[in-house]
C-alpha cells in the first residue's frame, strides 16, 4: 500500500510509519489522519506484525495540527474543533494505546502540540539528542488536546504538567528524559539505528504478554490498588494460557534460547 | 441430539449447556434459521434434566451484530405477518431455566435483544450495545423498546433506540443493562462459572426464582409481592429446600435433587 503522505514499511515483525509531511514539520492534516487510519487498521489486523515504530521525515518528528488545514480568520464563524478532535486524534490516541502490539516511537526531531502528545501516547519513546517537545496549545488559546491533559500530570505530575501546558516552553529530549516524560535519549545520528533494534528486539517478544502489560499500565490511572490487583489476576491468567508463557518457561529450565510466537 | 450449522453447542461442565452463534461471515447476524435453530436447542435443553443452565454467547469479536438483513429486505408486508420470527422469540422468552448472555464485541439490533432475553448479561470490555434499526427506518422488533426501557429507563432507552447510537460495556454496566464487565478474553469463561455456581443450586428454587422475577415485569408490586409469597410457600414443601436449610445446619454442602 502506498500513500500520500506516510511511509509505511512491514519488515521481520515491524512495522514502521514514518510522517512524511516534511515540507510542513509533518504536521496532521486530514489526509494524513486517514492514511494514519488505514496504516493502523493494517497493523492492528495482521498477526505478522509485532512491534509499531512510529517516527517523522525530515527534521521535525511532527508539528502536530496543520493550522493551514484549518481557516480560522477573526471575523469568521467559530470553528468547531470537536470535531475534528473526535474524528481524527482521540480515535489516534486511542489506537495506539488500545494496540495489542508494543509501540516505539523515535522523535526525531520538534515534537509539537498534538505531535508531541501522539508521541507520548506511545509506549516507549526515544528521542533524538537534539529533538524538543513542546505542547504550544497555550500559544493560541487552546488546551492541550491528543490526550496532553490525561499524560502529562501522569508522566511527570501535575506541577511540571501545569508549567508546560500553560507556558509552552520548549522541552529539550535531556529535560524530557531526566523529567520522566520519555524513555531515553540518543545521540541523533543513532536514533534511528536504536529505534529499529529495540522494535526489532520487541518484535521477537512474547506479543500477547507485552499487550497485557500495557493493557494492565494503562490502565493503573483510573483504577483503585484492589481493582489493578483483581485486573493483575485476570490478566495473568489470560497470559498464562499463551504459547510464550509454556516457551519461556520451557527454554528457562532448558537453558536455551526462547522462540515466541507472539501467542 | 438435532444438527446444526448457525449454532454450535456444548457442555463445557456439568450442567451447563453452551450455545455458540457460528455465523462469522455475517458477523452472527440472526437469520429466521438460526433463531428456529436456537429455540430448538433451548427446547432439547429445556427436557434434559441434567442441563440447569445456558450460557449464549458470540465469537470474541461479535455476539451478534444484528437480524439479517437481507433476509428482511424480502419480505413484504404479507410475509412480515406470516413470519416464523415471533414464534422463535416467543419460545426462547419461554425458556424456564437460567441463561447467560456472554457478550464480546457488537451487540446490536436483534442481537442486543437477544442479549436481553436472557436473564443475565455478562460483557467483555470491548462490547458495543445499541439499537441502530432506526437507521434503516424500522424500530426493533423483538422486545427491545420494551426490555430495553425496564433495564435502564426511559431517557438512555429512548436515545439508543431514536439515535442509533451505541454504547460501551462501561455504559451498560453503569445503566443497569449487563451484571458484570470482564476482560474480553475471560467473558464466556465468567460466564461458565456463573452458570455453574446458579446448576449447582436447586433447580426448583432457581426455576420458581426466575419466573417470579420475570413477574416484576407483568405485575403490579402487590400482586408481585403475593407471587412471590406463594412462591415461597410452594417451595416449603420440597425435599430441596429440607436438605438445603440442613446442609446449612450442618456445614456441609447441600445436595439437591431437584425434589
Amino acid at each position: 500500500m502506498s500513500y500520500h503522505t506516510l511511509l509505511f514499511q512491514v519488515e521481520a515483525g515491524v512495522a514502521t510509519l514514518t510522517l512524511n509531511r516534511p515540507e510542513s514539520l509533518n504536521s496532521f492534516n486530514t489526509e494524513m489522519h486517514a492514511e494514519i487510519r488505514d496504516a493502523l487498521k493494517q497493523v492492528r489486523q495482521d498477526p505478522a506484525i509485532r512491534c509499531l515504530l512510529l517516527t517523522g521525515a525530515g527534521r521535525g518528528f511532527c508539528a502536530g495540527q496543520d493550522l493551514n488545514d484549518r481557516a480560522v480568520a477573526p471575523g469568521e464563524a467559530m470553528p468547531d474543533l470537536s470535531r475534528s478532535i473526535k474524528q481524527n486524534y482521540n480515535p489516534l490516541v486511542h489506537s495506539l494505546m488500545s494496540l495489542d502490539k508494543p509501540v516505539v516511537c523515535a522523535v526525531n526531531g520538534v515534537a509539537a502540540g498534538a505531535g508531541a502528545n501522539i508521541a507520548l501516547a506511545c509506549d516507549i519513546v526515544l528521542a533524538a539528542r537534539s529533538a524538543n517537545f513542546i505542547q504550544g496549545f497555550s500559544k493560541i488559546g487552546l488546551i492541550p488536546d491528543s490526550g496532553g491533559t490525561w499524560t502529562l500530570p501522569r508522566l511527570v505530575g501535575r506541577a511540571r504538567a501545569m508549567g508546560m501546558a500553560m507556558l509552552s516552553n520548549k522541552l529539550t529530549a535531556e529535560q524530557a528524559a531526566q523529567w520522566g516524560l520519555i524513555w531515553q535519549v540518543v545521540d541523533d545520528d543513532q536514533l534511528m539505528d536504536e529505534a529499529h533494534s529495540l522494535a526489532a528486539h520487541l518484535a521477537t517478544q512474547p506479543t500477547k504478554g507485552l499487550a497485557l502489560t500495557k493493557r494492565a499500565i494503562n490502565a493503573a490511572g483510573g483504577n483503585s490498588l484492589e481493582q489493578q490487583l483483581e485486573l493483575e489476576c485476570d490478566l495473568q491468567y489470560i497470559a498464562g494460557c499463551s504459547h510464550d508463557y509454556r516457551e519461556g518457561v520451557a527454554a528457562f529450565v532448558g537453558k536455551r534460547k526462547p522462540e515466541f510466537k507472539g501467542e | 441430539m438435532r444438527s446444526h450449522s448457525d449454532i454450535t453447542v456444548d457442555a463445557p461442565v456439568q450442567g451447563v449447556q453452551l450455545i455458540r452463534l457460528n455465523r462469522p461471515e455475517a458477523r452472527n447476524a440472526l437469520r429466521t434459521s438460526l433463531l428456529g435453530e436456537l429455540s430448538d436447542a433451548l427446547t432439547d435443553a429445556g427436557q434434559d434434566d441434567q442441563i440447569r443452565a445456558v450460557v449464549i454467547t458470540g465469537s470474541e469479536k461479535v455476539f451478534a451484530a444484528g437480524a439479517d438483513i437481507k433476509e428482511m429486505a424480502e419480505l413484504n408486508p404479507v410475509g412480515i405477518w406470516k413470519d416464523k420470527r415471533p414464534q422463535h422469540w416467543n419460545s426462547i422468552k419461554a425458556f424456564h431455566k437460567p441463561v447467560i448472555a456472554a457478550v464480546n464485541g457488537y451487540c446490536l439490533g436483534g442481537g442486543m435483544e437477544l442479549a436481553m432475553s436472557a436473564d443475565i448479561i455478562i460483557a467483555g470490555e470491548n462490547a458495543q450495545f445499541g439499537q441502530p434499526e432506526i437507521n434503516l427506518g424500522i424500530i426493533p422488533g423483538a422486545g427491545g423498546t420494551q426490555r430495553l426501557i425496564r433495564s435502564v429507563g426511559k431517557s438512555l432507552a429512548m436515545k439508543l433506540i431514536l439515535s442509533g447510537e451505541f454504547i460501551t460495556a462501561q455504559e451498560a454496566l453503569a445503566a443497569g443493562l449487563i451484571a458484570e464487565i470482564t476482560q474480553p478474553e475471560l467473558t464466556l469463561k465468567r460466564a461458565i462459572a456463573l452458570a455453574e455456581t446458579i446448576a449447582s443450586k436447586s433447580p426448583i428454587a432457581i426455576r420458581i426464582a426466575k419466573e417470579t422475577i420475570l413477574a416484576a415485569y407483568e405485575t403490579p408490586l402487590s400482586q408481585g409481592l403475593e407471587l412471590e409469597r406463594k412462591a415461597f410457600l410452594f417451595l416449603a414443601a420440597t425435599e430441596d429446600r429440607q436438605e438445603g436449610i440442613q446442609a446449612f445446619m450442618e456445614k456441609r454442602s447441600p445436595q439437591f435433587k431437584g425434589q
